[in-house]
């Protein structure tokens, strides 16, 4: 199988100080990879670098075979890179149904059609409720998005992604601020669409009940380096990692 | 669904006042009374453009008027030197040439955002009034230009009355149809949040473009009309302050709505025309209005009816009613 | 070309540059401190020379007196337009537009009460006493009033900065621009700052309005002439930089000065082109090095 995604030794620095340090990996279809590590190891750089927020010192980084350090976000994302935010990242005063809908109007390259109302795109729409429904929010298409709780702004972000029938999809952070409930359901969430979508995804969580609940595979990062990637079991037992990060939160 | 029924009642509203200004060479008890109502279409149409642009996506430009001076002068320089025959082709070519000037700036203007892009478009604008006032041979500066007539056939004041109206309804019902359309969602989304549009896959400033070349070819064509309203042109629709008029219109109706420059440019000219009449400081009127609105009504007037509307529509659903 | 025209020609400009500096520097002080855009920072200018004709040519009042007094009657109606209304819009969503439109409607009352107060015709102010004529400096014949203001403008310029950076009230107000939530725990009277910051500013416009007015004949809607240069200079210097706007002013001032020498007819495009040119190839002004403004 080809992997989908190629990480080649990248690096990054901020004035001298080295954010990320020759991380390589691969992500193959199907993947359901975590991206742990402690605050300031440069996990959110990474998401950055691999969406062309910000482009890497050095290194490649090969998508669907094609490289992409240093492109522009629009180009990654038209190729089949998603991100949902750590920060929620939404569209506040449009109702539930258009955040979803624009994404699936740039999706089907309607975005930018004007004259025929968003109405008749039926398509966009039918896919927009298909999406709400899967994650529970169709009952609030018509509010704005403002309105919902924190926890659901999160899923709507996660929505709008998830539009863009990504080939790889990146969460950062996806239960952040949310209640211990919201917790539990967003885990299982994320692991219903992975399958119900078909989706590869890479996602970067402080939550060890989420990581060693749902991920199929685990990367450490320390210090903006990869400390060691595994199974969740290789990740537990790992007397590097115990020392260097879960032993003081587990 | 709620947004469409809101939708559709905004649609109704639009037709109904355009019927209504249909219906006004009727009953009209004066020209006065028809050129008055000319000048408020124009400005709606003026100041709804401006709000494509500020209201939807975002962009405060504070130099429309070199566009809306772009349109005036076409159609009054080549009625001119040309002849009137030339008023409707120059109309056009005018708002051609406006979208052209605007793809030029527009790359230009988009590089920078807030208050710097607010900064520069004001710069181009004051250089085009500055290239006006100054090329006296050509554009006969200050004096501007006098004597512009429309063509014989629409040299009568009710006919050139309803010619404009025919236009007006054709641009409002154009900028309903784009606010409708997924580009219209897609720039609204811009304003909200443009680096999210950016992973959506999409060019934010391609879009801002797009709506900024259309924007101007739209005010484009109010100052044209306009040169047949006054049958005259001057240097003032180049100046900044009448970029700052458009913006107050918007403010005053309400920028969050379709509708609401064209109420501002109503009540504004409305204000001018009454207050104008009674004393010479007008304007004094129209700042404290304006600072009254800023401070107590920040929605501007349709924004705060809607709102109430809303508020009562929810209270009487809570009681059950 | 004689040598004497140049210096004559440069002076004139540093002149301007002088009178550009003391409104733009109120003007970027209020961007940088109070993060505000004060559009109607025009019309304190005129007010201040709208002040000094009275005091001078109605009251009696000495000319320097008459201009303190015209800078402290211009400050505090500018505090007071930032405490009445100003204050009520911080922190509003967008609230930028929102300052646009409430100092812009200002500029639309000042212009007004001006007109119902002193009328509409030009009014003219003597230069004061001792400064009517010229002075011989090297061999040439400088007008003493025009040096006098380019003196004046560099105590002012000077004066203000050590206010800024060595008094304590300097320090808390650059304080304020950073982080005023900060300051306010710290116990500091954040709002009494600005409104203090914003006098100060508009102060300042009072006064260069009462120094230009024995060269410019006083007339209703000055404002918006100088509000739109002092813009340029402010955009020039970088938003917020208080020399920046010197520099500003004394490239507007030349340029303009020269350009009216040269090509008198196109003089007043030139300033708007130099903002262009600026603002296209560096936006965040020409004094700020970029990297130091966005850490």
């Amino acid at each position: 199988m080809e992997p989908v995604l190629v990480v080649d030794g990248i690096e990054k620095s901020f004035g001298g100080l080295k954010v990320t340090d020759k991380v390589s990996f691969s992500m193959f279809p199907g993947d359901l990879t975590a991206i742990i590590g402690p605050n300031g190891a440069g996990k959110t750089t990474l998401f950055n670098i691999l969406t062309g927020h910000l482009a890497p010192d050095a290194g490649s980084i090969r998508f669907e075979g094609k490289e992409i350090a240093g492109a522009r976000t629009q180009d990654i994302v038209t190729m089949g890179m998603g991100r949902a935010f750590q920060i929620t990242s939404i569209f506040p005063e449009e109702t539930v149904l258009d955040n979803v809908r624009v994404a699936c109007l740039s999706k089907l390259r309607e975005a930018t059609v004007f004259i025929r109302p968003i109405s008749a795109h039926k398509r966009a729409t039918d896919r927009a409720y298909q999406i709400l429904e899967s994650l529970g929010l169709e009952k609030f298409s018509d509010r704005r998005a403002f309105e919902l709780s924190h926890g659901d702004q999160k899923l709507l972000d996660i929505g709008i992604a998830l539009a863009l029938e990504p080939k790889l999809l990146l969460l950062d952070e996806p239960t952040s601020g949310m209640s211990p409930e919201e917790r539990l359901l967003t885990r299982e969430l994320i692991k219903k669409l992975w399958s119900l979508f078909n989706l590869t995804l890479l996602f970067i969580e402080h939550d060890m009940d989420m990581v060693f609940g749902i991920a199929l595979k685990v990367l450490v990062l320390q210090q903006g380096a990869l400390l060691v990637e595994g199974t969740p079991e290789e990740i537990r037992s790992n007397p590097e990692v115990i020392t260097a990060y879960l032993g003081e939160e587990l | 669904m709620e947004s469409n029924k809101r939708g559709w009642t905004t649609q109704w509203a639009g037709i109904a006042v355009l019927a209504l200004f249909a219906l006004l060479p009727l009953v009209k008890t004066s020209d006065y009374q028809l050129t008055v109502a000319n000048n408020v279409l124009l400005w709606a149409v003026f100041a709804m453009s401006f709000n494509m642009l500020f209201g939807v996506t975002g962009m405060l430009s504070f130099g429309q008027a070199l566009y809306f001076g772009f349109g005036a002068y076409s159609v009054g320089l080549f009625a001119y030197y040309q002849g009137t025959w030339w008023f409707l082709p120059a109309l056009f070519l005018g708002m051609a040439g406006s979208g052209i000037l605007a793809l030029l700036i527009g790359p230009l203007v988009l590089r920078l955002t807030g208050v710097y892009f607010t900064m520069l478009t004001l710069a181009f604008a004051q250089l085009g009034w500055g290239i006006v006032v100054k090329w006296y041979d050509f554009t006969n500066g200050d004096d501007g230009i006098q004597g512009i007539m429309p063509p014989a056939a629409l040299s009568n004041k009710v006919v050139y009355y309803y010619f404009c109206l025919v236009l007006v309804s054709v641009s409002v019902w154009f900028l309903w149809r784009i606010s409708r359309s997924p580009f219209g969602l897609m720039l609204r989304c811009i304003r909200q949040n443009p680096s999210r549009v950016r992973f959506l896959g999409r060019r934010v400033k391609r879009n801002q473009l797009r709506i900024y070349v259309i924007s101007a070819v739209f005010t484009a064509l109010a100052g044209g009309l306009m040169a047949g309203v006054d049958n005259s042109v001057h240097t003032g629709m180049w100046y900044w302050t009448t970029s700052g008029e458009v913006i107050l219109m918007s403010i005053l109706g309400g920028m969050g709505q379709f509708f609401g420059p064209f109420v501002g440019a109503a009540i504004m000219i409305l204000i001018e025309d009454m207050v104008g009449a009674r004393t010479e400081f007008w304007s004094m009127v129209i700042g404290i209005v304006m600072l009254t609105m800023v401070i107590l009504l920040p929605k501007g007037v349709v924004g705060e009816l809607v709102q109430l509307k809303e508020r009562l529509f929810k209270r009487s659903s809570a009681l059950g009613v | 070309m004689d040598p004497s025209f140049l210096v004559i020609q440069g002076i004139s400009g540093l002149t301007m540059a002088m009178i550009l500096f003391l409104v733009a520097s109120g003007l970027t002080l209020l961007f940088g401190v109070v993060n505000v855009f004060n559009f109607a920072h025009g019309s304190f200018y005129m007010l201040g020379a709208y002040f000094a004709y009275t005091f001078v040519s109605i009251l009696g009042f000495n000319f320097w007196v008459s201009l303190l007094l015209a800078g402290v009657a211009a400050g505090a109606f500018g505090m007071l337009m930032e405490m009445l209304f100003l204050r009520r819009i911080y922190g509003r969503a967008e609230e930028a537009g929102f300052q646009i439109l409430l100092t812009y409607s200002f500029i639309l009352i000042i212009d007004d009460l001006v007109k119902m107060v002193w009328g509409t015709e030009y009014k003219s102010l003597q230069r004061p006493d001792g400064f009517s004529g010229s002075v011989e400096l090297l061999g040439m014949v400088l007008p003493s009033y025009n040096l006098a203001i380019i003196v004046l403008g560099l105590l002012v310029a000077v004066g203000s900065w050590l206010v800024l950076s060595r008094t304590r009230g300097g320090r808390i107000a650059r304080a304020t621009a950073i982080d005023r939530e900060m300051l306010s725990t710290l116990g500091v009277n954040v709002p009494l700052t600005l409104s203090l910051t914003f006098g100060i500013a508009t102060a300042l416009g009072g006064v260069a309005g009462a120094l230009a007015a024995p060269l410019r004949s006083v007339t209703p809607g000055a404002g918006i002439e100088v509000i739109i240069d002092s813009l340029i200079v402010v955009v020039l210097g970088g938003m917020g930089n208080f020399w920046g706007a010197l520099l500003g002013s004394l490239i507007i001032g030349e340029v303009t000065a020269f350009a009216v020498a040269f090509v008198p007819d196109w003089a007043s495009l030139f300033s708007f082109l130099v903002m262009i040119v600026v603002l296209i190839f560096k936006p965040e002004g020409l004094f700020s090095p970029a990297k130091v403004r966005r850490a």
